[in-house]
């Protein structure tokens, strides 16, 4: 297990995609699978840096380990910002006419349609959204 | 993420190259904003693009809305899963894709 906290902000980014794809790559994850977890990192950190601590600064921790049973990844997101379980939103609509599109929602909608599983709880004073997903 | 922008009489041509994520969208947002008002006809060429995030949909979904009132758009060459990204989210039924 590899982990790495840095300030929740979305200029962090990209610092945690090379991190993740540093441990992806020891991996052998095929490509296709690394950008979609690359896609998954995006919407994840973006949504902590702008939603979980309002006008307040915090950390982002992204946790990385290989799956035991299966060729696959695990990806775990902790942040101690404002309780919320992004898995509770409504889904997008996503075969409304483009003028009634909603903007919002559709960054972990897709995350859930390309990983294998995703989780929320809150423990000990934080966020923890794991992601998985084989290859 | 680069973009490559050819503008001949109202046609746009922009070719984006990279990644369309949280970090570059606002650039391309930027040109939709700013520069289409004599546009006609809108071309986006994917050819270069590795990947788009939900960011990225969110400013073309609204290209599209700028030029469904003042011409036409076509999004071109998506790759693999630039195209898985787009029928997971229902952009194949919004977007003009070639």
């Amino acid at each position: 297990m590899k982990e790495l906290t840095v300030e929740a902000r979305v200029e962090q980014i990209e610092t945690v995609t090379e991190f993740v794809n540093a441990e992806l790559e020891k991996l052998d994850c095929p490509m296709k699978v690394r950008i979609q977890i690359d896609i998954a990192v995006d919407e994840i950190v973006s949504n902590i840096a702008y939603y979980a601590y309002g006008e307040k600064t915090g950390s982002v921790t992204v946790r990385i380990e290989a799956l035991q049973e299966e060729n696959g990844v695990q990806l775990m997101f902790l942040d101690a910002g404002v309780p919320y379980d992004p898995l509770t939103r409504q889904d997008p609509d996503i075969s409304a006419d483009i003028e009634e599109r909603k903007e919002g929602g559709l960054g972990i909608f897709l995350v859930r349609k390309t990983m294998d599983d995703m989780k929320y709880e809150y423990k000990d004073g934080q966020n923890c959204l794991t992601i998985r997903k084989s290859f | 993420m680069q973009i490559n922008k050819t503008k001949k009489e109202d046609e746009m041509i922009l070719e984006l190259e990279g990644r369309l994520d949280t970090m570059t969208a606002p650039e391309l947002e930027k040109v939709i904003n700013g520069e289409l008002s004599d546009v006609r006809k809108l071309t986006v060429d994917l050819a270069k693009l590795e990947y788009i995030s939900s960011a990225g949909l969110r400013v073309l979904l609204s290209a599209q809305k700028i030029m469904n009132k003042q011409g036409s758009m076509v999004v071109l060459h998506a790759n693999e899963l630039i195209m898985e990204v787009f029928e997971v989210t229902g952009f194949t039924d919004i977007l003009n894709i070639q």
